[in-house]
């Protein structure tokens, strides 16, 4: 029996969709990119201006036709995050602009080596189904930001990214680069390594850009997180069950307009919701509500059989102390219980502002409990303890049985050494090291262990004619180089 | 083929496989081995193996567990020929253990015993609930270069000092040694009390006794 967590019951799942259906109809949805509002009202929705109302019909055609299940793959081709499989998968959080210096603590304005070392790091941390475009990378020109983060993440991991794109048309050239890497575009449809976050913005409204990205990306063909962010008490009604009915209403426009598109493209039931905080009017990541609303968001998504995502493992906490651990930990559980079925925002502190390598090693462990206690308690003996106290004989010896040692890597968790279960003098001997500095210690051994997983030559060299021609094409001329680019990796360029 | 069969000793100890480890002892004997070979460079090294990676954190208690008995179950197999060849295991010192009187826990007790004695000790092991009267009776009766003392209760911890006490006032210190062991246990405690050492583990206790008979 796997734990599970469910905050609505049915009928109240079925008020949620029934409001969202009303709100599509009345006031209806701003649509600002004219591709998406075109292909609305062809299917028969009102649009008057920038305002559609949506019809069910047309909601329910694109539920039919989107799928229920898919994967991400590695670069080898293997699925390796499962969307709609049941099995609950984590990623670092996307997008931050800061990094938290591990020796001075200042969350600084965040490079492309940062990038690199999270992707490095992430990438030795089996916790991590898959990478995303984790930071910003402020030494490279904003034009081409979204495509050069994509780009480093590619050259350094071999899992699959969760990315996005952040201007309109800003897709484009991130699909042909996924391309090159896929092998071709047939390749990349067949076998997607990276899903894009498209950001509806609250209340009910499809931005140029996101309108634009949804039908860009569904025409490639290449994997859609629809990512709504109700913010409770400020962009969204303040009670949670209102933010839920926002978050349906927005997801079920994003689903209509991307599979008006191209039907049968993969879409994902994702999102970002948070409570207002009423004393700072800060959008707290780690704060219970938040939780809940990712739990009851992606349990409407999955009552319609979609695959789900949702934003927790992060934390408000400036660095990584005992307010880190306990809402990040909070999150983790609450999104694994809620079955969720990839859950984004590791490593991250400061209201998804600063990643954090270090956060990023403790927060694995968190993860490795999570998916412990997802496991469940099972039965891998035939007696569930008769057979065992007949073989450890009266005084009790289970440490020295057989099935002992054959079954404790599967009961138990081992956690990495970030987590301490020594002796107080073990510890003191140890030189009374806490977590963050374990985590550091634990940072530099998995650089120093990280190989990357070079893909062939002739990709690479692909990669980065791309990157070059995008550079140029922005107005940036040629660069002088490329930063964040492994020392293996031919530059080119002419 | 003598060093594959080394080989594969170290192997059975390293996976704790104790019928494997029983079978290559009988092998070596039938091949006319020189059983204390067998023991010092094949199981052994395996034994050391297990030590040295829990020590890091790779191999965990049941797998030290599993290997200490597969070496002892080996050298039962030698040992008859080993008597018949008058030549002994060199005993790298007697240990006298026991887990010290109120407290029943046996776990690490048992650890450190299986270590100390798969590692070359001679150990007499008098279980739990032991009265401090009684460890220096077997000490004296073995002639024990080390008594080791364990407790996991912090109130039960006391009855080491009483331990160390009673091996004094029957005037068997400073010649035999005292080791004190389990999770309450401090470096402190060890020196408060007077005990020539403590150990966080099974396999640090090995290295401590090591240094108290100087081997």
């Amino acid at each position: 029996m796997r734990p599970n967590l469910e905050l609505l019951d049915g009928r109240l799942v079925e008020r949620v969709l029934g409001e969202a259906f009303e709100l599509l109809l009345d006031p209806g949805v701003r649509v600002q990119a004219p591709e998406a509002a075109d292909l609305l009202a062809a299917a028969g929705a009102e649009v008057r201006g920038e305002v559609a109302r949506i019809p069910g019909s047309v909601v329910r055609a694109a539920l039919e036709s989107a799928p229920r299940a898919f994967a991400l793959h590695d670069r080898s081709g293997e699925p390796a995050v499962r969307y709609g499989a049941g099995v609950v998968q984590f990623d670092p959080g996307s997008c931050g602009v800061h990094v938290l210096d591990p020796e001075t603590l200042e969350h600084r304005s965040s490079r492309s080596a940062d990038l690199v070392r999270l992707v490095q790091v992430a990438e030795m941390l089996p916790e991590y189904a898959a990478q995303s475009t984790a930071v910003i990378c402020s030494d490279v020109p904003a034009a081409i930001g979204d495509l050069y983060r994509l780009f480093l993440v590619l050259l350094h991991s071999a899992r699959p990214v969760v990315t996005g794109a952040f201007t309109a048309g800003g897709s484009r050239a991130m699909v042909e680069l996924l391309a090159a890497d896929a092998g071709g575009a047939e390749a990349l449809a067949e076998r997607p390594r990276a899903v894009f976050d498209v950001c509806p913005s609250p209340p009910l409204t499809w931005s140029a850009f996101g309108g634009r990205n949804l039908v860009d990306l569904a025409r490639a063909r290449v994997p859609v997180q629809i990512v709504s962010m109700p913010l409770a008490g400020g962009a969204a009604p303040v009670t949670l069950i209102g933010s839920v009915v926002q978050h349906a209403a927005e997801s079920l426009s994003g689903i209509a307009i991307h599979q008006l598109a191209r039907p049968g493209s993969p879409v994902v039931w994702g999102g970002a919701p948070a409570i207002l905080d009423m004393r700072s009017g800060a959008t707290p990541m780690g704060a219970v509500e938040t939780a809940m609303l990712d739990v009851a968001c992606a349990q409407v998504g999955r009552s319609l059989g979609l695959p789900t995502h949702g934003y927790l493992g992060a934390t408000d906490a400036k660095v990584v102390d005992a307010q880190a651990g306990l809402e990040t930990a909070t999150g983790a559980f609450l999104g694994g219980l809620g079955g969720i079925d990839l859950v984004s925002g590791a490593g991250m502190l400061d209201f998804l502002l600063c990643q954090s390598p270090e956060k990023l090693v403790v927060d694995a462990e968190a993860i490795g409990m999570v998916q412990r206690l997802l496991r469940g308690i099972g039965t891998p003996t035939e007696t569930l303890a008769v057979a065992a106290f007949a073989a450890a004989r009266p005084e009790g010896r289970f440490l020295e049985l057989d099935e002992t040692r054959r079954l404790f890597r599967e009961e138990q968790r081992i956690p990495s050494k970030v987590i301490d279960r020594a002796s107080h003098q073990a510890w003191l001997d140890g030189g009374a090291v806490d977590t963050f500095g374990r985590a550091r210690g634990r940072v530099e051994q998995l650089l120093a262990a990280y190989r990357r997983p070079a893909p062939a030559p002739d990709v690479e060299a692909a990669l980065v004619a791309i990157v070059r021609r995008e550079a140029e094409r922005a107005g940036q001329g040629e660069p002088a180089e490329l930063p964040g680019l492994p020392a293996d990796v031919a530059v080119g360029g002419g | 083929m003598t060093s594959e069969l080394f080989a594969a000793m170290r192997q059975s100890i390293v996976e704790g496989d104790a019928d494997r480890a029983e079978e290559l002892a009988a092998r070596a004997l039938g091949e006319g081995m020189d059983p204390l070979a067998a023991i010092d460079e094949g199981y052994v090294p395996g034994l050391r193996h297990v030590g040295d990676h829990f020590a890091i954190g790779e191999m965990f208690l049941p797998e030290m567990m599993l290997a200490a008995r597969a070496m002892k179950r080996a050298v039962a197999v030698l040992e008859p020929e080993m008597a018949r060849r008058a030549s002994r295991r060199r005993v790298l010192g007697r240990v006298v253990l026991g887990t010290v009187h109120g407290d029943i826990h046996e776990i690490g007790k048992n650890l450190v015993g299986m270590m100390l004695s798969a590692s070359g000790f001679e150990v007499h092991d008098l279980g739990v609930d032991v009265p401090f009267e009684r460890f220096v009776e077997k000490a004296r009766e073995v002639d024990a270069d080390i008594v080791g003392v364990s407790a996991l209760l912090t109130t039960t911890m006391v009855g080491q000092r009483s331990v160390v006490e009673a091996l004094r006032d029957a005037g068997l210190r400073p010649r035999v040694k005292v080791m004190v062991g389990g999770a309450p246990v401090t470096r402190g405690w060890a020196e408060e009390i007077g005990a020539d050492g403590y150990s966080e583990d099974a396999v640090g206790a090995v290295n401590l006794a090591r240094q108290l008979v100087g081997a």
